[in-house]
């Protein structure tokens, strides 16, 4: 039995932790808890439970993130990821053992995807939840709590906390980490790195990013329900005020519709918008300072004509990944008018670029991602750029989270 | 028209028609000006298609919002004839506006604050108390808006005594020593309106228990730079003014509204307590949803417009400051031209998205 890590010094740098799952006495317990296998039999009873609970409570279901958090919970959807990575291949995987996440604090339930992912591949998770009051996260959490109740095994594993970003509190759950995972972008990374992790622990960081959509209007002009594309487009950028890693900040226009299939496309968003949006008063003032830099700096710059500020439009003739520089949020899009897919190359030949929602033939692609670009973690259809998966970010989470006894006897 | 001999008319004579032919006149020329000169200005104007000669009211110009003098260098003429670089108050570590002024647009500058402010103090130079440390236009880093204020004020006064030392600490007994030179005469009294609730308000309050008092009943007190900071304390301007008068007998009090991109033209506090605009310069309210203009009592999004920037391509500008036209032409004090009020600064957006805004909290 090893002597809990919580001592009186540390009893007193961790006053100001507030545990909304989970509690200080089992935390000093930690040590003797042993890491599981992934995918174990226990964890995906616990979370179907859990996505049974959620799916059913009226009050969650007034959050679509909620709705969609308890989908991917399911026990058939859980299923399939131990298909896709239950290895076989007579070595012995494990969780790494405690994972520390830090959750961004303007993202409601991007907390429970980490650390769902975390649990699933068999480890202890200690998660600094936003500090910011989301209705989604006290849902959430009330549901785990209820949950635990009929899996007491696992509330050895569960650790949810919350915190004013104390450095001393930083520092304790950094040296008892395996791995560390930090969302919430450059500025947090670089804040949390203050703190020193273990020899052996492991860090999965996700930097800030940039990600585009690329449409073929001739694709698009074929389409039969555009107005659900709208709503898919809608959903990959407004939703998160554009302003998600994965959220395009700039529409790249293939094929020989182009004129035709950006009137129809921006003019069905913007009905939507302006229906679904809510424009805070200063976003016009910023979107617009934005554009008028973009004019002011850049050559062969045109901002669309806009009867109103839901949606700003800035046409370039050229591109680089210097543009990004110049990027918004809540609906402000660089806007490009390509002949050959090769000539965005540079734009996503920098490891800032992230994900490309797409509409069109996959063949259109391959000259661009065959080239050998630095960035480009994913490809995805229009309207799932958000969706979670264990591949994020360009890190396999299953690898990062799990490690192997390597058997050769 | 040459600002020359718009700067001879008086500035709250005109009414409204004759005021937008002759503003419109004047901002266009400006626009042209600004768009030969100042190649940012033009690519900005290439940008959205506009086209100067089909303006008929200057409603329909472009308005530049004013952090885009934070993030780049605007100027219209070579860098050889700057003569004076304007500064925004900043805190550490923010960018900074930097407004650049030649010859002519520091001079006109100066003329028009003269004009205006004359139409409340009556002309003629008076005795000044400066509510604020004499270090502040000393020292370069704090020489911005307040020192720049000070300064531009400074030309009405005869005589001039700061009322604090360098730790703002208020020398009560040189004060009451300069007003007996000076009785009988007005006295103008200018400064910072949370340097004057914070440091001197307050102190006359602790003062007068202990039985020191001060009469201020010749004063006439002008003061700016918003009431943000006073919003913690909960002071409404109602109040910041019978609470001075009741302390001090300071009857003739006047809030400006102006800013460091069009220094010059301010808006002076009447006598009915609304801000007034004179013919040198315009506000305009529009609509945060499409910056339509917004009609008499509704609130909206500040434009200012000034006729005298030549040197930089500022006569135009959409603030980040909220405010409402209260009427035009009609002010029971008998001065012509809008009159409004200011609700102070537009509320920062919240946005979600994975990068952590509030990164920059951590210690």
């Amino acid at each position: 039995m090893r002597q809990s890590l919580i001592n009186d010094e540390c009893r007193a740098e961790l006053s100001g932790v507030r545990f909304l799952v989970g509690d200080i006495e089992r935390l000093g317990n930690v040590g003797n808890i042993p890491p599981m296998t992934p995918f174990a039999d226990g964890v995906l009873a616990f979370l179907n439970d859990l996505s049974a609970k959620l799916m059913s409570d009226s009050n969650a279901r007034l959050y679509p993130d909620i709705v969609t958090l308890g989908f991917w919970l399911r026990k058939a959807s859980l299923l399939k990821l131990r298909e896709r990575y239950e290895k076989k291949d007579g070595n012995i995987h494990q969780g790494r053992g405690i994972l520390f996440h830090i959750a961004p604090s303007n993202v409601p339930v991007n907390y429970a995807y980490s650390l769902f992912s975390g649990l699933l591949m068999g480890n202890i998770n200690i998660v600094r939840i936003p500090s910011k009051d989301f209705p989604q996260v006290g849902i959430i959490n009330g549901a785990i709590n209820e949950t635990l109740r009929s899996h007491q095994f696992l509330t050895d594993y569960i650790y949810l906390v919350r915190y004013g970003r104390e450095k001393t509190v930083n520092d304790f759950f950094s040296a008892i980490a395996d791995v560390r995972i930090i969302w919430g972008g450059d500025a947090t990374i670089d804040e949390i790195r203050k703190s020193p992790l273990s020899p052996r622990a492991m860090e999965v960081t996700f930097a800030d990013r940039y990600s585009l959509a690329i449409i073929d209007s001739d694709k698009y002009i074929g389409l039969d329900n555009k107005a659900r594309f709208a709503e898919k487009f809608y959903n990959d950028t407004y939703l998160t005020d554009q302003n998600a890693c994965t959220s395009p900040r700039i529409v790249v226009w293939l094929g020989n519709s182009i004129v035709k299939a950006k009137e129809e496309f921006w003019s069905s968003l913007h009905a939507l918008v302006k229906e679904k949006y809510k424009l805070q008063p200063v976003i016009g003032v910023n979107k617009l300072t934005s554009a008028y830099i973009a004019a002011a700096t850049r050559d062969g710059v045109r901002i669309a004509p806009h009867e109103d500020n839901y949606l700003m439009r800035v046409d370039v003739t050229s591109l680089d990944a210097g543009i990004m520089d110049l990027k918004d949020n809540s609906g402000y899009f660089f806007e490009y008018e390509c002949g050959n897919i090769t000539e965005i190359r540079s734009l996503c030949d920098d490891n800032r670029c992230q994900t490309i929602g797409f509409l069109g033939e996959k063949d259109m692609l391959m000259p661009l991602l065959e080239s050998g670009v630095r960035g480009v973690d994913r490809v995805v259809p229009i309207g799932a750029t958000m969706d979670f998966d264990l591949i994020w970010d360009g890190y396999d989470l299953y690898e990062r989270f799990t490690r192997t006894i390597s058997m050769t006897i | 028209m040459t600002y020359a001999d718009l700067i001879e008319i008086s500035p709250y004579s005109l009414e409204k028609n004759e005021k937008k032919k002759l503003l419109t006149d004047r901002l266009n020329e400006l626009t042209r000006l600004h768009q030969a000169k100042c190649p940012e200005y033009a690519r900005i104007l290439r940008a959205i298609d506009f086209d100067v000669d089909k303006v008929s009211d200057y409603e329909q110009l472009p308005y530049l919002p004013v952090r885009l003098f934070k993030e780049l260098e605007l100027r219209s003429v070579d860098k050889d004839d700057i003569v004076k670089t304007m500064t925004s108050s900043g805190t550490s570590g923010q960018a900074v506006s930097r407004i650049f002024l030649d010859k002519a647009t520091s001079a006109n500058q100066q003329k028009t604050m003269v004009k205006i402010v004359s139409d409340f103090t009556g002309s003629g130079r008076m005795p000044m108390i400066i509510l604020d440390c004499p270090s502040v236009i000393k020292n370069r880093q704090m020489f911005s808006a307040r020192g720049a204020g000070i300064l531009g004020f400074s030309i009405f006064g005869s005589k001039k005594i700061y009322a604090f030392d360098d730790d703002m600490r208020l020398d009560i007994a040189a004060l009451n020593d300069f007003l007996d030179s000076h009785r009988g005469q007005r006295v103008l009294l200018f400064g910072f309106t949370f340097m004057v609730w914070q440091h001197f308000y307050k102190e006359l309050v602790r003062l007068k228990e202990e039985g020191i008092s001060i009469d201020l009943s010749d004063g006439l007190l002008i003061h700016g730079g918003g009431w943000k900071k006073l919003e913690s304390e909960a002071v409404s301007p109602e109040e910041f003014h019978s609470r001075l008068r009741d302390v001090c007998g300071l009857e003739r009090i006047h809030d400006y509204y102006g800013m460091v991109e069009q220094t010059g033209c301010i808006y002076m506090q009447c006598e009915c307590g609304h801000l007034h605009a004179s013919i040198f310069s315009d506000v305009l309210i529009r609509r945060p949803t499409d910056f339509s203009v917004a009609g008499i009592g509704e609130r909206g999004i500040i434009q200012v417009l000034s006729a005298i920037p030549e040197s930089y391509p500022g006569h135009s500008l959409l603030t980040e400051d909220e405010g409402e036209i209260l009427g035009e032409d009609d002010c029971p004090c008998g001065r012509k031209g809008k009159y409004f009020k200011i609700y102070g600064r537009l509320k920062n957006a919240e946005i979600r998205g994975c990068s952590d805004t509030y990164a920059a909290k951590f210690d």
